[in-house]
């Protein structure tokens, strides 16, 4: 804040309290020194055990296995294969539900927001267990359908490529709404009614001008689920067949019963190569600027850009074509009256997929909370008669009841770490100047685009060598990784908005920097950093990947309890939990909530 | 009577309880400038949106070119719009932006091109038909979006602030632009601003309007000299206005008892009767201050206050019981004739005294 200072003429600034160059770095350093130990080292560590063989010497033994054992360049397709699907239906289902959400006036839109971030706020697993209890051979679709008449037996949704499908689309679909959203709120409401004056249908209109500028957050939020997706195991192991195992399932199995390093290593440079093959080519197609839903018209393209955009251009237009002559032959079939207003059918359509997609979304976390009431010893449906033995399994067990405990400290206490060193981080990122800060705040966040599965498995390693394995503290180490890029996002986003001059007022009415910071600035900030706060908890409290590996399965957080109870038996005592963790998960939403609020309405 | 280019009728529309348009009506000749006046909220770009087709109006009837187009989808209306933020396409460049309405209405490619080039060159802008909106300034961007809406030649162009994001200078020498334009190419233009003086350099007609009504509609003189509510005569330019007493009518010539107590000789176009407290209006640059120049009205005041503005020089003058009025006249080298704290005499005629009946504001 010192430079900054340098411009407020009215305060003369002697030569004793000349700001120093020295310190400049010191609010940063914490950032850079945490994720350098803690992320950049073990990840380098484990890449580096791929490259030497069991005796120590440099060869590249397990990439000739690697390649030479199909199996793994097999993985490695279906894993590519079902993050391209996924990545497909996350879009197209949910285009619809962000075009919707940027056209209404805003008060709907918060509303409908939650909805859509219901799967975000639920933990991974109860979400994927509602998947087992609605579409298990005994679950609600298959009961419904069969009451319905419309199969003879049960048709098979889980435990194959659908159930994948349908429990990884869910899972990630918000994501690629938040994304598609930010890019669509920017674009001006009025080409559309420019477009309309200038003699444009509705579906001209939005194959022409609303469509192309809605491109580049269509193409971000795809890309966030395909790099996602490719990270994923909990659903294919839990919802997925033996033929769909993805190469996360493979590293794990690696670790845990073959104890290869080397060969994990191996196989989680295949998945780094993979993402950062798809960073280049998304970079050489649209431009890494659109991530953050700038627009990038002017940017040079490649080859392979300048096809896909005269392809894109064909499509479009015959698509505008298409919508044209629909619109005239309803047009002719009920032609337009000039004398009474007309209802839009679109709009209607609209509504109706919107909403399908959206109860898509947040039915499965609302189906577990009858079926922790089940009287029976296993997850059906619907639930026969009513009991709290589930509950009371739960509550009289000492196993769960640790890892709860563990869990909530563990998370509170990365949450705090996250909040001590990514807040300053942010601070320094917005405010300071400097040569190579798009490159730090790439650093500061790329903990989010790394596997989970590639930090999980090179901070065991690293733990393992320090003796950290099983205990909370590596835990919490571990979570702070995670939770730093959370926190230096959300705080430096609502840094943006903070009217810096307002510390300059401070400043000139007498104010020293440490009085303008405690009495001025945090206060102001004080909604946004509690909601960053709840963020980094959730983030961690609901970790399942690293748990897994750095507790050594000596101590247990409550995913990985849910985990280990699962890969056992799915019982009612799951659902308890999960219903448990979404009331608690309510709480802290809306706790969250409840201060943004307060805090936005000063 | 011919055609109307353009006729609404009782066009009311309201946002849930609040009435952003009561009932306006208006009538538009072919060729012809009208421009609707008002500040924020009085309903003038509701009543363009109606217009246009963007908003659906709760009742009242809208024809553009003697058909009905009140629930027309606005691609149907054959009007053009300009709006504030010149709403170019900004994936297009400019050529495909103004083409774009030329290939809504499947007109054929060798003929597209010759079209936009047409209107490009009177915007002067045919040099830069291969670049993005984002890499013209905002006066060149202002210019494409009037080409685009003029190379299809639509039935009426309507314009809503389109020159509100351009500094003062580039403000000036494009009204003077859009002004030629409209002349040399004959075209019918609907402008909304808020802006008086901009609205008295382009228009053949200005309609005036506050709280969701239309107040007053005329050529620019006539809204400036012979304003017909109280209203249009404080928004449009400065003016002095003051409470007063009919003390005696005599057709349009009436006798008014003003401020500290003088009789003032005024004209009124509405009917008045005595005793009835009314308003009257004389704009500054009527009011002279000369020694011996007497007028139809006189009063005396102490000179509190000069202001040289640039070419005016404005004088405040109070009069005994407090009340200030405003003299202005064009700023010259000689000395300056009055000081300070001096009485000085203020006459103007009166058929520069408006008398006003309006009382809903002031």
């Amino acid at each position: 804040m010192g430079t900054k200072s340098k411009q407020l003429p009215s305060v003369t600034y002697t030569s004793i309290n000349k700001p120093r160059n020295l310190g400049r770095f010191l609010s940063i350093s914490p950032a850079i020194l945490f994720l350098g130990f803690f992320f950049i080292y073990p990840v380098v560590l484990l890449l580096g055990l791929s490259l030497v063989d069991t005796s120590g010497a440099l060869s590249l033994e397990h990439y000739t296995r690697l390649y030479e054992k199909g199996v793994y360049v097999k993985v490695l397709l279906i894993t590519l294969k079902i993050a391209g699907w996924t990545t497909l239906f996350a879009m197209l289902a949910g285009y619809p539900i962000a075009y919707l959400l940027s056209t209404v006036k805003s008060s709907t839109r918060n509303s409908l927001v939650i909805w859509v971030l219901m799967p975000f706020w639920t933990s991974f697993l109860v979400r994927t267990f509602a998947w087992i209890v609605l579409l298990g051979r005994h679950g609600a679709l298959n009961e419904l359908l069969l009451a319905l008449g419309i199969v003879d037996t049960p048709v098979r949704l889980i435990f194959n490529f659908t159930g994948v499908m349908i429990g990884m689309v869910h899972a990630l679909m918000p994501l690629c709404v938040l994304t598609m959203l930010s890019v669509m709120e920017n674009i001006d409401r009025n080409l559309l009614s420019a477009a309309s004056t200038l003699g444009a249908r509705g579906g001209q209109a939005f194959w022409r001008v609303y469509f192309p500028l809605s491109l580049p957050g269509v193409a971000a939020g795809g890309m966030l689920v395909f790099i996602t997706s490719l990270g994923f195991f909990i659903t294919p192991a839990l919802l997925g067949g033996a033929r769909d195992t993805m190469i996360v399932q493979v590293i794990i199995f690696q670790i845990h019963e073959v104890l290869n390093w080397g060969f994990a290593g191996a196989i989680a440079m295949l998945l780094l190569v993979s993402v950062v093959v798809i960073f280049f080519l998304y970079d050489q197609l649209l431009g890494l600027s659109t991530l953050s839903g700038e627009s990038t018209h002017e940017q040079k393209r490649g080859v392979i850009g300048r096809t896909g955009r005269w392809l894109g251009a064909h499509i479009i237009n015959m698509l505008g074509y298409l919508c044209e002559q629909a619109g005239v032959l309803i047009d002719n079939t009920f032609p337009a009256r000039s004398n009474r207003p007309r209802r839009s059918g679109s709009r209607i359509s609209l509504w109706i997929i919107a909403m399908t997609v959206i109860t898509f979304l947040c039915v499965p976390a609302l189906f577990v909370i009858p079926v922790s009431f089940t009287e029976e010893g296993f997850l059906g449906w619907p639930p026969k008669g009513f009991s709290l033995q589930w509950y009371e399994e739960v509550f009289n067990s000492t196993v769960w009841a640790s890892a709860a405990m563990r869990s909530f400290v563990v998370a509170t206490s990365s949450a705090l770490l996250g909040m001590s060193i990514g807040v300053p981080a942010a601070f320094f990122l917005v405010r300071k100047q400097f040569f190579g800060k798009a490159a730090l705040f790439a650093f500061l966040v790329s903990p989010i685009i790394m596997p989970n599965i590639i930090i999980a498995v090179a901070l065991f390693y690293l733990y393992a060598k320090l003796g950290l394995v099983g205990t909370n503290f590596g835990l919490i180490l571990g979570h702070t990784v995670l939770a730093i890029p959370y926190v230096v996002i959300t705080v430096m986003a609502i840094l943006k908005n903070y009217d810096h001059r307002l510390d300059q007022a401070a400043w000139t009415l007498g104010a020293n920097k440490w009085q303008t910071l405690t009495r001025i600035t945090l206060p102001l900030l004080s909604a946004g950093l509690i909601a960053s706060f709840m963020f980094a908890f959730i983030i961690s409290f609901d970790e399942l990947t690293i748990s897994l590996f750095v507790t050594g399965g000596e101590v247990t957080t409550l995913p990985k309890q849910m985990w280990d109870d699962a890969l056992m038996r799915v019982s009612p005592v799951l659902a308890a939990v999960a219903t448990l963790l979404l009331a608690f998960m309510s709480c802290v939403i809306l706790i969250s909530e409840y201060v943004r609020r307060r805090g936005s309405g000063k | 009577m011919t055609e109307y280019k353009l006729r609404t009728h009782g066009v009311r529309k309201t946002y849930g309880s609040v009435v952003a348009l009561k009932s306006a009506s208006i009538e538009m000749q072919e060729g012809e400038f009208l421009t609707l006046l008002g500040p924020s909220g009085s309903g003038k770009t509701t009543l363009l949106m109606a217009i246009a087709g963007l908003n659906n109006p709760d009742s009242g009837e809208i024809w553009i070119d003697g058909k009905l187009a009140t629930y027309l989808p606005p691609f149907k209306r054959d009007i053009g719009m300009v709006f504030q933020n010149y709403a170019l396409f900004p994936h297009m460049t400019i050529f495909d932006n103004i083409a774009f309405p030329l290939r809504m209405r499947k007109m054929d490619a060798a003929r597209i091109r010759k079209e936009v080039g047409r209107v490009l060159e009177i915007v002067e802008l045919g040099h830069v038909s291969m670049r993005f909106p984002r890499e013209l300034s905002g006066g060149q961007q202002q210019r494409i979006a009037l080409a685009r809406c003029f190379v299809y030649k639509p039935s009426i162009i309507l314009m809503d602030e389109p020159l509100g994001a351009l500094d003062k200078k580039l403000r000036d020498t494009l009204q003077r632009e859009i002004k030629q334009l409209h002349e040399n190419l004959g075209i019918t233009v609907l402008y909304v601003t808020h802006d008086q003086e901009e609205a008295m350099v382009m228009s053949d007609r200005i309609c005036v309007m506050n709280d969701g009504g239309i107040d007053q509609i005329g050529t620019p003189d006539e809204l400036y000299f012979n304003p017909t509510s109280v209203f249009t005569a404080d928004f449009l330019g400065e003016s002095n206005l003051f409470s007063a007493e009919v003390l005696e009518v005599k057709d349009a010539a009436i006798l008014v008892r003003g401020p500290a107590g003088i009789t003032i000789q005024g004209e009124s176009r509405g009917i008045v009767s005595v005793g009835e407290k009314v308003k009257f209006m004389v704009r500054p640059e009527s009011v002279n201050t000369g020694e011996g120049d007497l007028n139809d009205n006189n009063a005396q005041g102490i000179l509190k206050e000069v202001i040289v503005t640039g070419q005016i020089t404005k004088y405040f003058v109070e009069l005994v019981d407090g009340t200030e009025m405003m003299s202005t006249q064009l700023t010259r080298r000689e000395e300056r004739k009055h000081e300070i704290g001096q009485t000085i005499n203020l006459s103007w005629s009166k058929d520069c005294t408006v008398i006003l009946t309006d009382n809903t504001v002031g």
